[in-house]
């Protein structure tokens, strides 16, 4: 059973929905990144997306295309993003972890190459924006023989037709986006969240994880009403900008928040 | 290319978008059902003789065209080899080869019953042929450029203005095509319901790589016709400047079939391709996967996209629409390039022999075009598509003179 499967089980058993934080590796500087990871642990969370910093993150807004800018400005690759997860995994063999960026620096890379080295790091799935079901027909079996899960976006706009082409490809866990629009947008609206996800779910079995537009321990806990898991990235992310000279208080923060959307959920 | 086994340019792209590896639909799952709609309507309306009618009055009619073939008698003296011809796309309303395809995507829009267009533009010109057309159907406009742009193209963001669009200036990243290309589908995805997004050029997912090249066609289908009529014969040659390369595709795609017409893709060669500082994929790229499409990009190792350098804004972009990859890959088209110094000279040999100024970008394609002329006989014939004015331009050349106007 994989990392993902065996977490998502073992909320389901418990009675709990799975929170993911997102960051973006190297931000703002890559020694932060560690640290980071094992502190969102401690805080509480089940899974953790682990951004690919890129220089043209179509799909974000300002505030992850800032965390990915101060990654960049120290030059943190994919590579480097590998070694992040194979050092996290020298003292944490239980939380997955998600790849989640661009498809251009895994393509430099070679998904052959990459495929081998993210599931040698002890990375457990990847989620690349810019690759559709449609594109993907080469790489989710590559992915598949080295025990990675592909983890797909659905949104507001996906219909049950798409839904289903995209969830026969998908493992691991589905990430639905909440809302039309980029990373850190406004408020999402739980009622059509919870609609959507009633329409997904006659068509997939899979996990459900709901992000863009989380930012707090009330609307954590509401969407962890209707889904399977809670992502949470942008208002995270703030907390490493707010606190660019300080990333002892950045990592506070973020502790901080990611604490209170647990005792939130689980309450 | 071997005569046994000639090649079907009619069939691609592919159902998917796809030319050879290159093009499809790499964008992110909200954009997916929008850009399957536009396909359904952009099928329908394609073959519906009604919808072709009216976009050909308008180019008749609101455009100016046809665009003349000029033969330019003068240069041809002065450069002394091939005749040299000048597609005249510069006589556009707009100025440029830009308002083909605004006119084709405004009619879409139209069509597909939405209020707001949006666009990304690097020159300006992409930008200110979609106020235009916006400002004639009474849409909603907003257009994305790069804050450096908009500091190098101060009378174009202007016209837009006037225009009745509001041009945003995109900070992040470079400040340039690149850029604005990413806010505008950043715009997209979020007010998908409404907004109808005219991208410029024929690169982004699939369909647009393919309904520009459609809508840029004309272009050459008049070359064609026209040089058969003054000069009774085929040209050898053709020569177009390639930034995303809609006037080059235009240009292109109806002589593919002749296979006696040679064809060379004319890309930004900066401070020289030896120095990095550039704009030329195809030349010194490699394939990757940017703004919703596979193709040449400039990028470094890691996959990061890397800045360019061009004098000329309008080819100032790391990447290039997917069927020229595909061209370049089978051998059908050369990609060559010019540099800035290059472009510059060409620039002032035109103004002052044929008293035609170009816009920077197409300066590029008359540099080469001269070199090539200069080593082809007299009896041969090369097109050049002179794809914009250089009004727009003459602050940036007064600059390089030392000049302040």
């Amino acid at each position: 059973m994989s990392r993902i499967e065996a977490r998502f089980s073992a909320l389901q058993a418990a009675g709990r929905k799975a929170l993911i934080p997102y960051i973006t590796a190297g931000d703002p500087n890559p020694a932060v990144t560690l640290p980071l990871m094992h502190d969102l642990v401690a805080a509480g969370a089940d899974v953790i997306e682990l951004g690919i910093p890129f220089s043209d993150p179509m799909a974000d807004g300002p505030v992850i295309q800032l965390a990915m800018e101060r990654a960049l400005e120290h030059h943190v690759s994919l590579s480097q993003v590998l070694e992040m997860v194979r050092q996290f995994r020298s003292r944490d063999n239980e939380t997955p972890v998600v790849l989640m960026g661009y498809l251009n620096p895994i393509e430099k890379m070679g998904y052959e190459q990459f495929a081998k080295s993210a599931a040698e790091a002890g990375v457990d799935g990847v989620l690349t924006v810019d690759l559709p079901p449609e594109e993907a027909t080469d790489v989710v079996p590559l992915f598949k023989a080295r025990g990675l899960d592909t983890i797909f976006l659905l949104a507001p706009t996906t219909t049950a037709e798409r839904a289903r082409l995209i969830c026969e490809q998908a493992s691991g866990y589905v990430y639905y986006v909440s809302l039309k629009g980029v990373t850190g947008s406004s408020a999402l609206n739980v009622t059509d969240v919870a609609e959507k996800l009633d329409m997904l779910r006659t068509v997939t079995d899979l996990p459900i994880g709901v992000g863009f537009g989380i930012r707090d321990g009330e609307s954590a806990a509401a969407v962890a009403g209707v889904a399977d898991g809670v992502v949470v990235g942008s208002v995270l992310v703030n907390q490493i900008a707010a606190n660019a000279d300080n990333p002892d208080k950045a990592r506070e923060a973020i502790a901080a928040i990611v604490a209170d959307m647990r005792s939130s959920m689980d309450r | 290319m071997s005569d046994s086994n000639p090649i079907d340019y009619s069939a691609v792209p592919d159902a998917r978008g796809h030319f050879g590896p290159y093009g499809g639909r790499f964008v992110s799952e909200t954009l997916m059902d929008a850009l399957d709609e536009l396909e359904r309507v952009y099928r329908k309306l394609s073959a519906d003789p009604e919808f072709q009618a009216e976009f050909d009055r308008d180019l008749a009619h609101y455009v100016g065209r046809p665009s003349p073939l000029y033969f330019a008698e003068h240069l041809t003296d002065k450069v002394g080899g091939a005749k040299i011809y000048l597609k005249r796309e510069d006589l556009n309303h707009t100025g440029a080869h830009k308002v083909n395809n605004t006119i084709g995507q405004a009619l879409l829009a139209k069509f597909m019953g939405k209020p707001r267009v949006i666009a990304e533009t690097g020159a300006g010109q992409h930008g200110v042929a979609t106020a235009t057309v916006a400002a004639r159907l009474g849409l909603k406009c907003q257009v994305y450029m790069g804050a450096e742009d908009v500091r190098r193209q101060a009378l174009n963001v202007y016209r837009m203005k006037l225009l009745g669009a509001e041009v945003i200036p995109v900070t992040s990243g470079s400040r340039t095509l690149k850029d604005a290309m990413n806010e505008a589908m950043r715009d997209w995805v979020t007010n998908i319901d409404d907004t109808f997004y005219i991208i410029g050029t024929v690169a982004g997912p699939h369909p647009y790589p393919e309904l520009v090249r459609d809508f840029q066609c004309v272009i050459g289908r008049e070359a064609r016709q026209q040089c058969l009529e003054q000069a009774g014969r085929l040209p050898d040659a053709l020569v177009a400047c390639v930034g995303g390369g809609s006037n080059a595709i235009g240009l292109f795609h109806p002589f593919l079939n002749d296979e006696s017409v040679r064809m060379y893709g004319v890309e930004a060669g900066g401070l020289g391709i030896e120095t990095g500082e550039h704009a030329a994929p195809l030349s010194a790229g490699k394939p990757g996967v940017l703004h919703g499409n596979r193709t040449y990009l400039m990028s470094d190792e890691a996959g990061q996209i890397i800045e360019t350098h061009s004098v000329s804004a309008g080819l100032d972009y790391p990447g290039v629409g997917p069927e020229h990859s595909w061209l370049k890959d089978i051998g059908r088209v050369d990609y060559v390039d010019a540099t800035d110094d290059e472009a510059l000279h060409a620039f002032r040999e035109l103004t002052r022999v044929e008293g035609i100024m170009p816009a920077l970008e197409s300066s590029h394609a008359v540099a080469y075009g001269m070199k090539l002329a200069a080593r082809m006989s007299p009896d041969q014939i090369v097109v050049i598509n002179l794809s914009g004015r250089g009004d727009k331009d003459i602050h940036t050349v007064a600059g390089i003179d030392g000049i302040s106007i």
